[in-house]
C-alpha cells in the first residue's frame, strides 16, 4: 500500500506529481478532498488536496511544490518506493453546482493541481468554464493540457511574461468579470492570490470559493490547528473546508498562522540539505 | 501473639525534580521486588474488600496483591488481567485515591495501600522478565467484530473477543495506536514503549490492526457491516477540542492542548529537530484549567525549556479536577498556579503572534450542573499577564466526524452516542459504543470499564442473538 506507481517531475523539478496507490481512498475520494502522508517514522504529517483520483486503478494523485524538509523528503521517493502512512479522504468534497451564466476558475501555481477536478467537475455538471492559469514563469505553468480539457476556454499568465499573458491571474479575472456574466469564482492558489481574487469579485457580488491551506497535523478536526475565521466564526478548515466563501475569510489572520514554525522550518530544511551533500 | 509491626506506606522512588524537568523519561520510577513484597505486606486482605468497590473494573485488588506478597508475579499479573487488560497503563495513570486507593480502609487512619503502584509493578515485572506465554484462546468462532479507535475502550473489546474465540480488526485513524495513550498522555507519565507493548500484546493474539482509516470518512460503519463485520465497536473518544470563545484565540502561539501535545507525544515534537514536527517552545507560558490534560501540557512545555509556566484556573485548588499525584509533580517541578482567574482575551503583537493574555479574577458562588461551585468574575479586577505561548486546556466534546455518517445512531444533546448503559448497546443494530463518546471526557480505565460491559454484550450478540 502507498506505493510510488508514477512519478513526473514538473517546472524544472521544483514540482513533483506522484501517483499512489491508495484503493480505499481512492474509491471514495471526490474533488476537492485531501489526504495527509507522512514519508518517515520521523516524519511530519502534511496535508494535500487530490489532484486525480482513479478508482479502478485505486489510485490517487497528489502534485506537490519543494518548498521545505519534508516536500524535499518527498521528492526523495522514487517509483517504487513507499509512502509510509497516507490517510484520506478528508475534508468536504467540493460542492459542484450547476449556475446560471459563466463560472471562472482561478489557479496559481500549484494550486492549479487542486483546481483540475473541480473544474472538472463543474464542466462535467454543464456550467460553461472559462479557466485563468497562473505561475511565475514559463517553467512553473503546470496541467496546462489537462486545464484545456478541462474547461471550455484556458487563458495562461505568467508574472515574467515568458508565456501567455503577461500578468496576473486576477488581472485576467477582472477582465472576464467587466466583460461576461460570471456567477461563480473557484480561487486556488497563494493566500495573497485568493485574497486578491476576492477583493475583485467583492463589489460585484459574485460567489467565490476558496481552498484554504492552513498548517494541519491530525486532519480530522481533533486539534484546531487549522483552525480559520469565517464570518467571524472558528471552522476548522480540516473537517468543515478546506473550501469556504472567500468573501468570508479572514486572510490575513490565514497568513499570520502560516508563519507559526518559520524558525523551525528554516532549522529542518537546512539540516535536510547538509545531509543530502554529506 | 506479636502485634504486627504497621509498616508505612512504601514511598515511589522518583526522578528528583531539578533532574526531571529537563528531560522526558519516566517520573515514578516503579517497585523493586523488595519495595513490592514489602508494599503487598501492609495489605490486610480485607474479607470485605472496600478497595474492589472502588474499582470500575473489579479487579480483584487482594487477590493479586497477596500474590505479590509470596513472590507469584506471573500468578499476580495473571489475576489483574482476569479483570483488567491494560494494568501497565492503570498503573500509571489511574485516579486511584478516587478509585481503588480512596476506599482502602487503612487510608481512613493512615496510607491507604499503595495498590497502583503495586498494580504497575506487576504488569512491568510480565513485560520485563515474564514467558509472555499467552492465554488460552477459545475455537474460533467465524464472526467478525470491527472495533473503531484503538484507545482503552477499544483495545480493551479486542483483548477480550479475541480470546472469546472471534476475529478481531482494530481500525485507527491515526499511524500510530493507543488513542489518547499515544497522543494525550506524555512520555514522562506512560512511556510508548509500553503502550507499543500492549499493541503488540493483542498483535500477538490475533488482533489485526488497520491504521490510517477514518471510520467514517474512509469507510463509513454500514461499509464494515458489507464487509462482513457481525458486529461493530465504536470508541473514538472524545476528540473535539474545545476553545475559550474569546478574543485572539486564533493569535500565533495559542494552541488546544489536544494539538500541543500531540505534537508532542504522538509526533514526538520534543525530539524535533531529531523529528520532523516542530513545536511551539514558549517562554512564558499559560495553560488554562487544572484536569490532567492541563497537567500534561505545563510539565511538557516546562521541559520544553519555558522560564515560566502557569496554570491559569477559574476556580480554587479544591476543584481542581486533576490526580493528585500530577498536581504534586508539576508543583515540585515549579509549576505556578494562578487561581480564581479566568482568560478575557489574547494580546497580539503586529505580526498576529501572542505576547500576553487579560485575566480577570473570580470568585466562588453556588454550584453548578457539576456540583462545583459556579466561579463568578469580579467585577473590575481585570489585570494583563505576559505569555507567548497559550494552552488551552478545556476539555473537549464529541467529534461528529463518524456519528454524522452514521445514520441509525441516536445522540444526546452533546452529540454523544446515546447506550443501553447495562450493555452499552447503541441504538444502531449491531452497533456498540463506549468511552468518551458516550460519557464525554473521563478516564481511561472507565472506558476500558465501559469496553469490558460492550464485550461481553457483543459476545452474547454473536452467539446467541440481538
Amino acid at each position: 500500500m502507498f506505493e510510488i506507481l508514477r512519478r513526473e517531475e514538473l517546472a524544472g523539478g521544483t514540482i513533483i506529481l506522484n501517483e499512489i496507490s491508495a484503493p480505499l481512498i481512492a474509491k471514495k475520494a471526490k474533488p476537492g478532498q485531501f489526504v495527509i502522508l507522512r514519508a518517515t517514522e520521523n516524519g511530519e504529517r502534511i496535508p494535500l488536496t487530490m489532484a486525480e483520483t482513479d478508482p479502478e486503478k485505486g489510485t490517487i494523485t497528489i502534485i506537490y511544490q519543494v518548498v521545505g524538509k519534508s516536500t524535499a523528503l518527498f521528492k526523495t521517493l522514487r517509483v517504487g518506493d513507499r509512502y509510509l502512512d497516507v490517510v484520506g479522504p478528508l475534508g468536504k468534497p467540493t460542492d459542484i453546482e450547476k449556475v446560471d451564466g459563466q463560472v471562472v476558475c482561478v489557479g496559481g501555481g500549484t494550486g492549479v493541481a487542486v483546481l483540475h477536478p473541480i473544474t472538472r467537475a463543474l464542466k462535467n455538471i454543464g456550467n460553461h468554464v472559462v479557466a485563468v492559469i497562473g505561475a511565475r514563469t514559463k517553467d512553473m505553468i503546470i496541467l496546462e493540457d489537462k486545464m484545456r480539457e478541462a474547461s471550455h476556454e484556458l487563458f495562461v499568465c505568467t508574472d515574467d511574461g515568458s508565456y501567455g499573458h503577461h500578468g496576473f491571474v486576477t488581472d485576467v479575472l477582472k477582465d472576464l468579470i467587466e466583460k461576461r456574466d460570471v456567477r461563480l469564482v473557484v480561487a486556488i492558489g497563494p493566500v495573497p492570490m485568493m485574497k486578491a481574487a476576492c477583493e475583485i469579485t467583492r463589489p460585484h457580488k459574485i460567489k467565490t470559493i476558496v481552498s484554504l491551506n492552513p498548517i494541519m497535523v491530525d486532519g480530522t478536526g481533533m486539534c484546531g490547528c487549522c483552525r480559520v475565521s469565517v464570518g467571524g466564526e472558528i471552522k476548522f478548515a480540516c473537517v468543515d473546508g478546506p473550501e469556504f466563501d472567500g468573501h468570508l475569510v479572514d486572510f490575513d489572520e490565514l497568513s499570520a498562522r502560516l508563519k507559526s514554525y518559520v524558525e523551525q522550518e528554516k532549522i529542518a530544511y537546512e539540516k535536510f540539505k547538509c545531509e543530502c551533500h554529506a | 501473639m506479636a502485634k504486627k509491626e504497621i509498616l508505612p506506606r512504601q514511598p515511589m522512588p522518583e526522578q528528583p525534580p531539578e533532574e526531571r524537568i529537563k528531560n522526558f523519561k519516566e517520573v515514578p520510577l516503579g517497585y523493586t521486588p523488595e519495595l513490592a513484597m514489602k508494599e503487598a505486606s501492609r495489605c490486610l486482605q480485607c474479607k470485605n474488600p472496600s478497595c474492589v468497590k472502588g474499582c470500575p473494573v473489579g479487579v480483584d485488588i487482594p487477590g493479586f496483591i497477596r500474590l505479590i506478597r509470596e513472590g507469584e508475579f506471573a500468578k499476580a499479573i495473571r489475576k489483574i488481567w482476569e479483570k483488567n487488560s491494560l494494568p501497565a497503563i492503570c498503573g500509571r495513570v489511574c485516579p486511584q485515591e478516587n478509585q481503588c486507593e480512596g476506599s482502602c480502609v487503612l487510608g481512613k487512619k493512615g496510607e491507604p495501600v499503595a495498590i497502583g503502584n503495586l498494580e504497575r509493578f506487576a504488569a512491568d515485572w510480565e513485560r520485563e522478565h515474564g514467558t509472555g506465554e499467552l492465554p488460552p484462546k477459545a475455537a474460533p468462532t467465524g464472526k467478525k467484530v470491527a472495533v473503531v479507535g484503538s484507545g482503552p475502550s477499544g483495545l480493551t473489546v479486542a483483548g477480550d473477543l479475541i480470546l472469546k474465540g472471534h476475529e478481531v480488526t482494530v481500525y485507527e485513524a491515526f499511524h500510530k495506536g493507543g488513542g489518547v495513550l499515544v497522543y494525550g498522555i506524555p512520555e514522562f507519565r506512560l512511556p510508548k514503549d509500553i503502550v507499543a507493548a500492549e499493541l503488540n500484546y493483542l498483535e500477538r493474539l490475533g488482533v489485526k490492526f488497520e491504521y490510517n482509516v477514518v471510520i467514517g470518512q474512509t469507510i463509513t460503519v454500514d461499509e464494515l457491516f458489507k464487509m462482513g463485520y457481525d458486529a461493530v465497536f465504536i470508541g473514538v473518544g472524545a476528540g473535539l477540542p474545545r476553545f475559550l470563545g474569546i478574543p485572539g484565540e486564533n493569535l500565533v502561539g495559542v494552541y488546544s492542548a489536544n494539538e500541543y501535545l500531540t505534537r508532542s507525544n504522538l509526533m514526538k515534537a520534543y525530539l524535533f529537530p531529531e523529528y520532523d514536527t516542530p513545536i511551539a517552545k514558549g517562554k512564558n507560558v499559560v495553560v488554562i484549567g487544572a484536569g490532567n490534560v492541563a497537567m500534561d501540557a505545563a510539565r511538557t512545555a516546562l521541559r520544553m525549556g519555558a522560564e515560566s509556566v502557569t496554570i491559569v484556573y477559574r476556580r480554587s485548588r479544591e476543584e481542581m479536577p486533576a490526580r493528585l499525584a500530577e498536581i504534586h509533580h508539576a508543583e515540585e517541578e515549579g509549576v505556578k498556579f494562578m487561581l480564581l482567574t479566568n482568560p478575557v482575551r489574547f494580546l497580539g503583537d503586529e505580526h498576529g503572534r501572542l505576547r500576553g493574555m487579560e485575566c480577570i479574577k473570580m470568585k466562588l458562588g453556588e454550584p453548578d450542573e457539576s456540583g462545583r461551585r459556579r466561579p463568578v468574575p469580579v467585577e473590575g479586577s481585570n489585570f494583563e499577564i505576559e505569555c507567548d505561548l497559550a494552552i488551552i486546556s478545556v476539555g473537549a466534546g464529541a467529534n461528529p466526524l463518524l456519528t454524522k455518517n452514521t445514520p441509525g445512531l441516536k445522540l444526546n444533546k452533546w452529540g454523544y452516542i446515546m447506550v443501553d448503559p447495562k450493555t452499552n448497546k447503541t441504538y444502531k443494530k449491531g452497533v456498540w459504543a463506549g468511552g468518551d463518546i458516550v460519557t464525554g471526557q473521563a478516564t481511561v480505565i472507565q472506558a476500558a470499564g465501559a469496553g469490558r460491559i460492550a464485550s461481553n454484550s457483543i459476545h452474547d450478540y454473536l452467539t446467541l442473538g440481538w
